[in-house]
């Protein structure tokens, strides 16, 4: 029972320790602002947790002196008089000096997050119900392109992010990177980010949107300057065309088909923009704002019924025959 | 006496507490009847599928659906031309004139088919769900007469009178908007 009881003991906070690294925790923070934010609260718990084991030892030796019982009214000697005055006197001033403390200390954390230079990426990101919209610019109108739910960031450089609310306030958190900021409709909120080490970080709305407010995540992936440019000039290029007949046949059926009314397949008549930009959607790890794996499979279960994948959202369910079913999401699987 | 009156008015309050259910998805067969309005010859007014009655009328009278439509109205691009319903290149919904007849077949019929004086047709660009939204919607504008639902609220700044503010009327003195004079039945 004993052994069974320091197990415990020792094997609890190694669990709960466990859950607090990964791709999507304020623990495990590789961005410059992440870093600032996780050493402040570290401190302030730290410590708080002093005081608060101070006071509490403080009120239990007071407690434990004074168990027996004494005559009313108490009046203390001139000495403990001066004893009691002294006490207080350094209570006050410590509280002062830890609370002075702090503010200087997240003073200079909420500085680092404001961490500005000249050489920052801009990206625009939209918030819509349910799914995230990601515009990159460039020094031509010809190099602007969308994408949606991956958020692509060289490491080491500040990136800009501007962050619009579509329809409802939408919150853009990627714990590893950055605190929160919110999306609001009619408002231009903005958020720097940078990223110190190459990784996949996951970010997730964290702001009530509807009925899918959990299903609405997204990924950046911050990788080495090289790798950057080559990912951004393969987004830039047009979506290829379809080398085969299944695959052709499958554009004509997006193309006959509501989709393009929805979606933009640039190098395509599909220009709507309800919907995600599909020019490269093969490319991108996840659908559906993080619901499941691109592979020609899940597109096409998507595709076949997203209602009752992720109830509410706004692509309804587009009647299709099972042959061009498989020739659309095969040709969509093909968009690398 | 006290406790069966109270009881009663608890049954009351949690029959209130009832949601309105949304249809998020149509199962294929009733999407397909769904499609088949039995229309006049000349493409205005007919009857609904026995369907749409069968399922008590859900464009008409669920706030969803009606929300859903106000939303599929700037998404598709019917403010170009119909603006906030006050008309523009297509006709107003708001004047209490219409081409071809404020009811749900024909205003279904005008956008699943499209109407020969430059209204397109929307058959290959939603599905049927979407157009019924969009019909409930835009008859919605221009009611005639007051409906208990109502989409939701505009962000932006109100041109009209909210869509629960029905009916229009005070619209209808305005008379028609001259876009040709092939006029359809009149209110
Ligand atoms: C009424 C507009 C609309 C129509 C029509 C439509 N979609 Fe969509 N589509 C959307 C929206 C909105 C989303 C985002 C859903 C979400 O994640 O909440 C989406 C998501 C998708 C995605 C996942 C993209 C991603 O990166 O997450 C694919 C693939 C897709 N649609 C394919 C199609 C195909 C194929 C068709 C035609 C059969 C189609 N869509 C018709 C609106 C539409
Ligand atoms: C390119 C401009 C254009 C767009 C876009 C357009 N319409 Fe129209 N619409 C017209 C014109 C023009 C007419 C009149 C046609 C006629 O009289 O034959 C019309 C007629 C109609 C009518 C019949 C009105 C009546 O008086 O009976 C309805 C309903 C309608 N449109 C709904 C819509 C909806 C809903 C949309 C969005 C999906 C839309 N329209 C988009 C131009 C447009
Ligand atoms: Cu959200």
């Amino acid at each position: 029972m004993r052994r069974a009881t320091r197990l415990a003991w020792v094997v609890t906070p190694a669990v709960l320790l466990a859950g607090c690294d990964g791709w999507q925790s304020a623990l495990d923070a590789h961005g410059t602002s992440a870093v600032s934010l996780k050493q402040l609260i570290i401190l302030i718990v730290a410590v708080c947790s002093v005081v608060w084991m101070l006071v509490m030892i403080a009120l239990i030796m007071a407690l434990w002196r004074n168990r027996r019982e004494r005559p009313l009214p108490v009046t203390p000697q001139p000495s403990t008089q001066r004893r009691m005055t002294a006490t207080v006197i350094a209570a006050v001033a410590a509280t002062t000096v830890v609370i002075s403390g702090f503010t200087i200390m997240s003073f200079f954390a909420t500085r680092a997050l404001g961490i500005g230079g000249n050489d920052e990426l801009t990206i625009k990101v939209r918030g819509l119900q349910w799914w995230w919209s990601v515009e990159y610019f460039g020094a031509r109108s010809e190099e602007r392109f969308e994408t949606a739910n991956e958020i692509h960031i060289p490491v080491g450089r500040n990136v800009r992010f501007k962050l619009e609310g579509l329809d409802v306030i939408h919150s853009f958190w990627v714990p590893s990177l950055a605190g929160k900021q919110d999306l609001v409709p009619g408002r231009a909120n903005e958020l720097i980010i940078r990223a110190e080490k190459p990784g996949i970080y996951r970010g997730q709305c964290a702001e009530f949107c509807g009925m899918q407010h959990a299903h609405m995540a997204f990924l950046v992936i911050a990788e080495s300057p090289d790798e950057f440019d080559k990912w951004i000039n393969a987004q830039r290029q047009p979506a290829v065309q379809p080398s085969e007949e299944e695959l052709a046949g499958g554009q004509r059926t997006f193309l006959e088909k509501p989709c393009a009314a929805c979606h933009t397949v640039r190098g395509t008549a599909a220009s709507g923009t309800t919907g995600p930009d599909l020019t490269h959607v093969g490319s991108r790890k996840y659908i559906a704002a993080g619901l499941f794996e691109t592979t020609r499979g899940s597109l096409a279960a998507w595709i076949a019924d997203p209602q009752t994948i992720k109830p509410g959202n706004n692509m309804p369910m587009v009647p299709l025959t099972p042959e061009e079913l498989r020739a659309v999401s095969a040709y969509l699987a093909s968009l690398k | 006496m006290r406790i069966a009156t109270l009881l009663t008015g608890l049954a009351i309050a949690v029959a209130g507490c009832q949601r309105e259910e949304r249809q998020l998805r149509l199962d294929p067969p009733i999407a397909e009847a769904l499609d088949k309005v039995a229309l006049m010859p000349n493409g205005i007014s007919g009857a609904p599928p026995n369907v749409y009655f069968a399922l008590e009328k859900p464009y008409e009278t669920n706030a969803y659906n009606l929300s859903q439509g106000k939303r599929l109205y700037s998404w598709f691009g019917c403010k170009t031309c119909h603006g906030n319903g006050e008309g523009g290149i297509g006709p107003a919904f708001l004047d209490g004139w219409w081409y071809y007849g404020p009811d749900m077949v024909s205003i279904f019929a005008s956008i699943r088919d499209g109407r020969p004086h430059g209204m397109p047709a929307y058959r290959d660009k939603m599905t049927t769900d979407q157009i019924w939204q969009l019909a409930g919607y835009v008859q919605t504008i221009g009611s005639y007469a007051g409906k208990t639902a109502a989409p939701s609220r505009s962000d932006e700044k109100h041109t009209r009178p909210a869509e629960n503010r029905a009916p229009a009327k005070i619209q209808f003195d305005q008379g028609p908007t001259p876009l040709h004079p092939d006029q359809g039945p009149t209110p």
